[in-house]
């Protein structure tokens, strides 16, 4: 039996494999497919302190090997979520993982305060891919400042350890990353969505009601995978991979250049019990490999030396 | 509780563009019910990516087996159209909430209204409407003839009391939109309720009738779906919840919702 068990710090999970916010609901959606404590963690959707409608629809449009989004971040607000969904999931054993949704600072700061008082979360995962009203819509994550005055907002206010969640939409993303770590992140998740754009030819109007939306999905994995590179070569917190993940090889080559564990998102949708074949073909691939433990292939990516140009 | 399977494609028939495929999946027919849809992953390693959604047109417990009523649009319905029986296919479902018809009874009439693929939800409807004795006139509407061709099955497997078609080139029944005919109908006073699935325009027009009539109906409505079990929140329609409209995932609450429920247009 391979030990498939990871450490994250401040948490050791039995597994490396997440789903990623936003594509498994609350997790209780899941419940009909797989039993949630299999996974290594369940990561929640996006939760602000209020409801939220969210975007008017359409709000996907299918693309090659992807999807594009403008949900707009609905949810059911801190209440309801504490009373209602966690003692589903407390009773589930699942390791529940929140991303924190947020308007303003302030926002974030409540969410967390708020929900500390309830046990059953493992940690959070800040969600800085936020429209912030105070600062003209624009999201913190594509900002270091922004992100720095965030994530230490909430490192303050919170007992619990927190993983920021960057976005791929900037141009040095080891610069974002560095200015979470700086700020008291824990951990570092990436990537979320690519911003995007799909036309109705026939309309001549954009396919989503919010004009554009974030592309996920196995077409995205190569340029998330370069990402996660480049942070884990930057920072010295942890770093969950996510983008694209589909199969065990795709989760294992984000493990190999370094990622603790990975969140699977896109993949859930087509096939709701992917993330525990996934954990099967880790077993699997670690056996065939003759590994005791998963650990010992995390980061085992070794660049080959430039060759000579002639 | 819906279920992630592998089905066997037992049968398929095809008409054109039209296709009925019936697949062995006893885990699926002993829970389903009419207006229910599934999610089919039509092909195993896409593109397609995602799975597409499509209501249950039949049902059969003791046989094992359900099956699908599709119209091919596009790349996913292509590819589907070309499995065989035999092959293999992954399957969700039953999915999302039917249509509710266990309160009416003998002498009730029921009015069953479908535009073109629209028939889909309402075959398997009128089955389980006829076991319980019940009158069911079909109003099939489409395009051109060849849009209708679950006529001949309606017909012999004597599923309405009364079949109305119409189509929009006078090639069959009626000429005129099938919502032409419908406003024409003289009502019976023993009609009930009407159950409705086809294109938005249509179903809006239906809408403004049985609104005028003072008549209950039940519409299945159609959304690009992600996932079709809860998950992504792609799906949302504005349905009336309490005294406000709000954003409600399709494939949980519905598909088939309550015409007061609908909002039809921005105005409302
Ligand atoms: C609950 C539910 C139940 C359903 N039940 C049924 C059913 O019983 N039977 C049935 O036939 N259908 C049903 N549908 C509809 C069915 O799911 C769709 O027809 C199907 O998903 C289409 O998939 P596709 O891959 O073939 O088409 P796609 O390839 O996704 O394309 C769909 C359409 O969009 C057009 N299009 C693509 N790109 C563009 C562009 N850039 N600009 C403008 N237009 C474009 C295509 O030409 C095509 O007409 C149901 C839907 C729902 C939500
Ligand atoms: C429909 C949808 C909803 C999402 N909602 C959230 C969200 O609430 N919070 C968040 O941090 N990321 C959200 N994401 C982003 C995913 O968590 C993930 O970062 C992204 O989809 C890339 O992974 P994937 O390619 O495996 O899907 C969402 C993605 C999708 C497709
Ligand atoms: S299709 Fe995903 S929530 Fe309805």
């Amino acid at each position: 039996m391979v030990d498939l068990s990871v450490d994250l710090g401040f948490i050791r999970l039995s597994n490396p494999i997440f789903t990623a916010s936003g594509t498994c609901g609350y997790g209780l959606e899941m419940i009909p497919f797989l039993e949630l404590k299999k996974l290594g963690g369940v990561v929640v959707k996006g939760l602000y302190f209020e409801p939220r409608q969210g975007n008017p629809p359409p709000r996907l449009v299918e693309t090659t090997a992807g999807l594009l989004n403008a949900i707009g971040l609905p949810g059911i607000g801190v209440e309801a979520f504490a009373r209602e969904v966690l003692p589903q999931l407390h009773q589930q054993q699942a390791t529940v993982i929140v991303n924190v949704c947020g308007n303003t600072d302030d926002e974030y700061e409540r969410v967390v305060r708020y929900l500390d008082d309830h046990p059953g979360i493992a940690f959070y995962e800040l969600n800085i891919s936020c429209p912030n009203v105070k600062e003209g819509g624009q999201c913190p994550a594509l900002d270091a400042r922004a992100t720095f005055r965030i994530v230490s907002r909430v490192k303050k206010a919170t007992q619990r350890p927190i993983m920021t969640k960057l976005s791929p939409n900037v141009t040095d993303i080891t610069i974002i990353a560095r200015a979470a770590e700086e700020a008291g992140s824990d951990a570092l998740s990436l990537v979320n969505t690519f911003l995007g754009l799909a036309v109705d030819v026939e309309t001549g109007q954009p396919k989503l009601a919010n004009v554009w939306g974030g592309l996920s999905g196995p077409a995205i994995k190569p340029l998330a995978l370069r990402m996660v590179y480049q942070v884990v070569q930057t920072v010295k917190v942890p770093v969950v991979g996510i983008g694209g993940i589909v199969t065990g090889y795709d989760a294992l080559e984000f493990l190999a250049v370094g990622a603790k564990a990975v969140e699977v998102g896109t993949a859930n949708f087509v096939n709701p019990r992917v993330t525990l074949q996934i954990i099967d073909e880790l077993q699997n691939f670690c056996q065939k490999k003759q590994l005791s433990r998963i650990e010992d292939y995390i980061g085992s990516f070794r660049p080959r030396r430039e060759k000579q140009k002639t | 509780m819906s279920q992630l399977i592998e089905a066997v494609i037992k049968d398929k028939k095809s008409w054109g563009d039209y296709f009925f495929v019936t697949f062995q999946a006893p885990e699926l027919a002993a829970l389903a019910a009419p207006g229910q849809f599934v999610m089919v992953k039509v092909s195993p390693k896409g593109p397609p990516l995602l799975r597409r959604p499509f209501s249950l047109a039949s049902a059969d417990r003791e046989e094992g087996t359900i099956a699908i009523f599709f119209q091919r649009v596009g790349l996913g319905t292509n590819l589907l159209s070309r499995y065989s029986p035999g092959e293999k296919i992954s399957l969700i479902g039953p999915l999302g909430r039917g249509f509710s018809f266990e309160d009416l009874a003998f002498p009730g009439e029921l009015l069953l209204i479908g535009g073109g693929r629209g028939i889909a939800p309402l075959y398997y409807l009128a089955q389980k409407l006829k076991e319980r004795g019940l009158k069911v006139i079909i109003f099939y509407g489409g395009k051109t003839q060849s849009d209708l061709p679950l006529r001949e099955a309606l017909a012999k497997k004597k599923l309405a009391d009364k079949l109305i078609l119409a189509t929009e080139d006078g090639s069959l029944g009626f000429k005129g939109l099938i919502t032409d005919v419908l406003e024409q109908e003289v009502l019976s006073p023993l009609a009930k309720k009407a159950f409705v699935c086809g294109p938005e325009a249509m179903m809006k027009k239906v809408a403004e009738l049985l609104r005028r009539w003072n008549l209950p109906g039940e519409f299945s409505l159609e959304a690009f779906m992600g996932c079709g079990f809860g998950v992504c929140w792609g799906c949302v329609r504005w349905i009336k919840r309490g005294q406000e409209y709000q954003l409600v995932r399709i494939c949980q609450e519905g598909p088939v919702f309550s015409r007061e429920d609908i909002k039809w247009s921005e105005e409302e």
